[in-house]
């Protein structure tokens, strides 16, 4: 059961093959069995996820059921879930109980899914690896030796494990793309405002975007479908009529223009990967695209511009954490500044700690123009090269990672190396765009993804693009053996 | 360019975050890689461009100035480290 997508559960439960409650205590099975040695989970919510499997039978019995009523699901911890520890990954909020739902959780009860708990992530989604969690790193598993990939590790691990169909991530410079292809996942960051960021934990607020992670493809649409839409309680959300991203996906993708920029195929590229994604790229051509060389001139700044706007943003959003409103609280305070002090000092993590001295640097006097605005302005610029592209191809397509997962602490004591994880990812944040990750292959017994990068809005062509290819390989369907 | 100790402790203060005195080498060692790393953005000439604040060119959104949210403090304090008759408690601010 565990092996078959939402798409095909829901039609198992539409037809009453089973019900949402025996395949909600599959799962809840499955994750008491194989988690111990993920890690994937933060908190599991068993009660919960029984009354909601029985409130979706009902609604399953009265014929009142959409295509994700009964659907198990496990929310990112970063989501806010009323009643439910919502910790992102921090000591800072390891006792936190949310007195309300994100917008991103609400839509997906209303939807009918079942939540089968939290998952595990970088601490505040600063990560690459899922080794800054306070609980503790995630395990790929594919090989327990290795990474599953970060921020939204634990969402990778728990879809590629098979521990859920589906899970909720955010991406803010890779987060849900760099993890889907660490884990041989699906997975899809949007234009950025298309999904509410209200009661999504912020990290970086003119980067952060959440989406859906899964098998497929179509799942990714089907869960999409139930997240995306304006928000009036998200100011940064954009007002446009609902799209739905899981109607057409098989039609055809003839005269697809693909454009592959020279910028991610030049030295350095690991050869099994280039192979991997050279592969896939003639299957999509087989099925009527075009390619064509392009150039993003301005590539190679969008790891130091990110590395300034996304720490300037968190020094920012992280203030709000000063031990006297809500999460952790140092001991015996000797007044108010040593409560500030010692707070934020004891709650949050190392990498944590590094962003937020970076950010409040670039943003302290003397320094805002020669950093901040400076990074801004270079996010222009890499913005005006997708802008061109985009004027020729309808789509971009490359490795979203520079090599597959990477061993357990190979590059947790180094910054910089594990920044450069995501060189293929970070300039797509810069600019807005959607852009997602499937699986191609393998290297070393560890999965290759593909990233397929759209203009504004284009979230239905790309989910178009990856369920024409998924038909026609299965690299999707390959789960670790456990 | 590479941040001193001193300066390291100056914008730690600034966050207001308490920083292990032994470990403050080690965060100036890696603060200062990765404004090495940042660093590489001034060698573009950027004179001419527009800063881009959202990715889109979107303004702020207006709403009417009416309530549309319920009071919820009792709500709200209940996750609260310290509170008291209604108010959060802190250290004594004035003597």
């Amino acid at each position: 059961m565990h092996d078959k997508t939402i798409r095909e559960l829901s039609d198992g439960l539409k037809s009453k093959a089973f019900s949402s409650l025996e395949l909600t205590e599959s799962f809840l099975k499955r994750i008491e069995r194989l988690d111990p040695s993920i890690n994937a989970f933060i908190t599991v919510t068993p009660e919960r996820a029984l009354k909601a499997a029985k409130a979706a039978d009902v609604a399953l019995e009265k014929g009142a059921a959409g295509p994700l009523t009964g659907i198990p699901i496990a929310q990112k911890d970063i989501f806010c879930t009323e009643g439910v520890r919502s910790s992102c990954g921090s000591k800072m909020l390891d006792q936190f109980i949310s007195p309300y739902n994100a917008t991103v959780v609400d839509r997906l009860n209303a939807a009918g899914t079942v939540m089968l708990g939290k998952l595990n992530m970088d601490e505040f989604a600063m990560g690459s690896s899922n080794e800054t969690s306070f609980y503790g790193p995630v395990k790929n598993p594919w090989n327990l030796e290795t990474v599953p990939g970060g921020s939204s590790g634990g969402s990778a691990a728990a879809v590629a494990a098979r521990l859920v169909p589906g899970a909720t991530g955010t991406d803010t410079g890779g987060s849900i793309r760099q993890p889907a292809a660490f884990c041989g996942i699906t997975g899809i960051k949007p234009t950025y405002g298309l999904v509410s960021r209200w009661g999504m934990i912020a990290f970086a607020s003119s980067l952060d975007q959440a989406g859906p992670m899964a098998k497929t493809a179509e799942d990714c649409a089907l869960l999409l479908e139930a997240m995306a839409g304006f928000d009036p309680k998200d100011s940064t959300s954009l007002e446009r009529p609902k799209e739905t991203y899981s109607q057409g996906l098989d039609e055809s993708i003839e005269g697809l223009r693909i454009g592959l920029p020279q910028e991610f195929f030049g030295e350095g590229l690991d050869p099994e990967i280039h192979r991997g994604i050279q592969l896939a790229i003639s299957e999509i051509e087989k099925l009527g695209a075009t390619v064509k060389a392009i150039s993003l001139p301005h590539m190679h700044l969008s790891g130091p511009a990110y590395y300034v706007v996304a720490p300037a943003e968190c020094s920012s959003n992280l203030a709000r954490l000063d031990g006297v409103r809500y999460g952790y609280r140092a001991e015996n305070p000797k007044d108010l500044q040593d409560l500030y002090m010692r707070s934020r000092g004891e709650g949050f993590g190392a990498e944590v700690k590094r962003r937020i001295l970076i950010g409040t640097y670039a943003l302290s006097a003397g320094y805002y123009d020669a950093y901040y605005i400076k990074a801004q302005k270079i996010r222009r610029l890499i913005s005006d090269d997708f802008k061109k592209a985009f004027e020729e191809v309808d789509v971009i397509m490359g490795q979203t990672s520079p090599s597959v997962a990477f061993t357990l602490g190979e590059k947790s004591q180094d910054p910089i190396a594990m920044y450069l994880s995501d060189i293929y990812t970070i300039a797509v944040n810069l600019a807005g765009l959607p852009g997602m990750s499937v699986p191609v292959g393998f290297s070393k017994g560890l999965p290759i993804g593909m990233q397929i990068i759209g203009n504004y809005f284009s979230e239905h062509r790309l989910l178009q693009v990856a369920h024409r290819y998924q038909g026609v390989t299965n690299w999707h369907q390959q789960s670790p053996k456990l | 360019m590479s941040l001193t100790s001193d300066e390291v402790n100056r914008i730690a203060f600034l966050a207001r975050l308490a920083i292990d005195p032994d470990k403050i080498d080690a965060y100036a060692k890696d603060l200062s890689g990765i404004m090495n790393f940042i660093d590489e953005m001034s060698a573009v000439d950027t004179e001419a461009v527009p800063p881009m604040a959202h990715p889109l060119d979107q303004a702020q959104r207006l709403r009417p100035d009416v309530v549309t949210e319920e009071n919820q403090r009792e709500t709200f304090q209940k996750i609260a480290p310290k509170v008291e008759a209604g108010l959060y408690l802190v250290p004594k601010v004035l003597e």
